[in-house]
């Protein structure tokens, strides 16, 4: 054990003063793109996570400028030991030097110490626990696209404020749903309404009678669904069936994608609101990158995820050109210090703490009558500037930061 | 909790057991006279669904044409895959069974997945059955109870034709003792490969049942299965009566679950597969070699 101890600080050692004269490890820059590719986060992950970072490496046009780079990808099962031995095997093994997108927050979680503790970069867009940069932030780790204390800042005040005062909670259980369903019953308590019940249902469910059956007889006026993908979806169809709507109550999807909208169908889904960092149909910039996107991804519209990724790959890369560098911890601090800039966030900047920040929007699904054309299906009901859609700096009892 | 809410999750139990009850008919028929435990049934679920959603998408077949063809259709698939595949197995051990049908499942769904994604497509409920009643403890969708209704009818006539028929009495022979069946002058082979093809459209009619609750979604089938066959493993391997009403009770178990230990909902089914095999071996009703 001895021996094999120290052949590791052996190789740390040489890899790190390798690190240190500043190249590209090996002369590739290798992303892995670590994701759901099979189970109910694979519309909204999946291939298209994988399209978009392919995508970014074009954009950018990296082997113009003399960068070598690498996509590889893999799936998780949204199981946290096949991500960690994912993880540890691409690290040690095949040289990647960025793992990025990792929806599931139970497995980002396990990857963001991993990453940390070989001092490798881990840039997440897929993953929605507020954890990341706050109790479990890390100087390795880059929370880019949204997360869940956003999500419930956004839609939670917007609903208490129209009336929504009590709420009744439909929690997937782990990781994720209990941090948004925490978040989001602060964000209630805070603004004086009520929350009157939850249950706390298994990850990937397809029968939610039960449950709406217990959210319907709590009289709550508003059912929160702290869950996502295929959970959301079948709760606000069954949900649909049972007549929660029309007995008075009305669900809050606290994390809804364009493909859940799109799969629910807009008969179904018309009126729900909710809070995304980003909708294909914004600007020029942003159809543009649609419409290419559709084109390579069986013509599934982006979703906030695949922007994420699209535009924390651009970031990493001009790090890793600015640097000289692919190690991970100096490109991380890099990225840091350079403000961000691409076609689908705008500008924007990244904090101590990891988060990267830039303004979240609160969404309206339209009725069948105001869609014009598939994938229209949103229209803005308001902007959060970024200061406010994200938790203040101070308050996520991140150790990075100094008080 | 009050009386009145456990009589709603009652209810809700039964509705979902009546998904149960069907699938698990359909594996126990295959398997008591195939001696092959059908791990394909979850994807062939997922099929009917999708026929379902093709019949209206290109042909503007509604519900009730699904309900007719999409068993059809499966069962004609059934019946290719047993032709072509299945009956070579017979004279092996289960397992190369439980094999081949899992990696069948494996290929559909992977198929499924590729082309149509894994949110899912929208289904809507037949404007007939659309609504539902305030029963006072709670509201019962209109097509849930046809959900109840008309799967135990299935459940039944399957139940009676297998039971109480001539025919019925042929296939309960040909288990027994096939070569003697055989002797008889009748045509077991062909009596196989039709019950296979029963069997599987059974689990196409669950799909089409499904698909306007669920999304239709290449992914419907994956988990089911395996609670399914956990409700055939506890019911007695091969005991069709057994299988019906185990598949209803078992939803009524989960439901309570659902209601008083929510994080357990997924699991209560195989703890109690696992009590029941120390208990009884061979399942509650199913009889020991």
């Amino acid at each position: 054990m001895l021996i094999v101890k120290l052949f590791t600080i052996a190789v740390t050692l040489v890899l790190a003063a390798g690190a240190a004269h500043a190249q590209i490890s090996d002369g590739v820059v290798k992303i892995g793109v670590l994701n759901d590719q099979s189970s109910l986060y694979a519309d909204l992950t999946g291939q298209g996570s994988v399209v978009a970072a392919r995508m970014a490496v074009e954009d950018y046009g990296a082997a113009a400028k003399g960068l070598k780079t690498e996509i590889i990808f893999a799936d998780h099962q949204n199981k946290a030991d096949i991500g960690s031995q994912v993880a540890r095997q691409w690290y040690d093994a095949e040289k990647v030097d960025v793992i990025v997108d990792t929806p599931n927050s139970a497995v980002a979680l396990a990857v963001n110490q991993i990453t940390r503790d070989k001092g490798k970069a881990f840039l997440v867009s897929g993953a929605a626990t507020s954890d990341l940069t706050g109790k479990a932030c890390s100087p390795n780790t880059i929370h880019w696209t949204y997360d869940t204390w956003a999500l419930a800042n956004g839609t939670g005040n917007a609903i208490v404020k129209t009336g929504g005062d009590t709420w009744f909670f439909l929690t997937a259980d782990y990781a994720f749903g209990h941090a948004l369903e925490r978040d989001t019953e602060a964000v209630v308590l805070k603004t004086g309404g009520k929350v009157v019940g939850k249950v706390r249902h298994p990850l990937n469910t397809q029968d939610f009678s039960s449950f709406l059956l217990q959210a319907q007889s709590s009289k709550a006026k508003i059912i929160g669904l702290a869950n996502a993908g295929g959970d959301t979806t079948n709760a606000i169809k069954q949900g649909a069936e049972f007549g929660v709507v029309k007995g008075g109550q009305n669900f809050a999807g606290l994390l809804v994608f364009i493909t859940d909208v799109h799969g629910l169908g807009l008969q179904t889904a018309q009126g729900l609101i909710f809070t995304e960092t980003f909708y294909w149909d914004m600007n020029d910039k942003t159809r543009a990158f649609a419409k290419r996107f559709a084109e390579r991804n069986r013509g599934i519209h982006p979703t906030m995820i695949h922007a994420g990724v699209y535009s924390a790959v651009t970031h990493y890369l001009k790090a890793v050109d600015a640097l000289k560098s692919d190690d991970g911890t100096r490109v991380i601090a890099k990225m840091k210090e350079m403000p961000t800039d691409d076609p689908l966030f705008g500008k924007g900047t990244i904090r101590a703490d990891g988060r990267k920040m830039h303004p979240a929007y609160l969404f309206e699904v339209k009725k069948p009558s105001e869609s014009k054309a598939p994938w229209d299906y949103y229209k803005v009901r308001a902007t959060i500037p970024a200061e406010q859609a994200f938790r203040p700096l101070d308050q996520g009892d991140c150790p990075l930061v100094k008080k | 909790m009050p009386t009145q809410a456990l009589f709603g999750q009652l209810l809700i139990g039964l509705i979902n057991g009546a998904f149960y009850a069907m699938l698990s008919l359909g594996l126990a028929v295959i398997f008591g006279l195939l001696n092959i435990i059908n791990f394909a049934h979850g994807a062939l679920y997922m099929t009917g669904a999708f026929v379902a959603y093709f019949l209206l998408k290109l042909a503007g077949l509604g519900y009730w044409w699904s309900l007719l063809l999409a068993p059809l259709a499966v069962g004609l698939l059934g019946i290719v895959l047993e032709k072509t595949m299945l009956k070579r197995l017979y004279h092996l051990d289960h397992l190369y069974g439980l094999l081949l049908t899992f990696g069948i499942a494996l290929v559909i769904q992977g198929v499924f997945r590729n082309e149509f994604g894994s949110s899912g497509l929208p289904y809507g409920i037949p404007s007939q059955l659309t609504g539902g009643y305030n029963l006072g403890f709670m509201f019962l969708p209109t097509y849930r109870a046809w959900v109840v209704v008309f799967s135990l009818v299935v459940c039944l006539g399957t139940w009676f034709v297998i039971e109480q028929t001539r025919l019925g009495a042929y296939l309960r022979a040909a288990t027994e003792n096939p070569t003697l069946v055989r002797a008889f002058g009748i045509n077991v082979p062909r009596m196989i490969t039709l019950t296979y093809g029963f069997g599987v459209a059974l689990a196409g009619l669950a799909g089409v049942l499904a698909a306007p609750i669920y999304q239709v979604n290449p992914l419907m089938g994956v988990d089911l299965i395996i609670v399914v066959f956990a409700v055939v493993v506890i019911g007695g391997m091969g005991s069709i009566m057994g299988s019906i009403l185990t598949g209803f009770s078992l939803g009524v178990i989960e439901g309570f679950t659902k209601v008083f230990y929510p994080e357990a909902s997924n699991t209560v089914i195989f703890v109690i597969m696992a009590l029941v095999l120390l208990v009884r071996p061979a399942g509650l009703f199913g009889r020991t070699a």
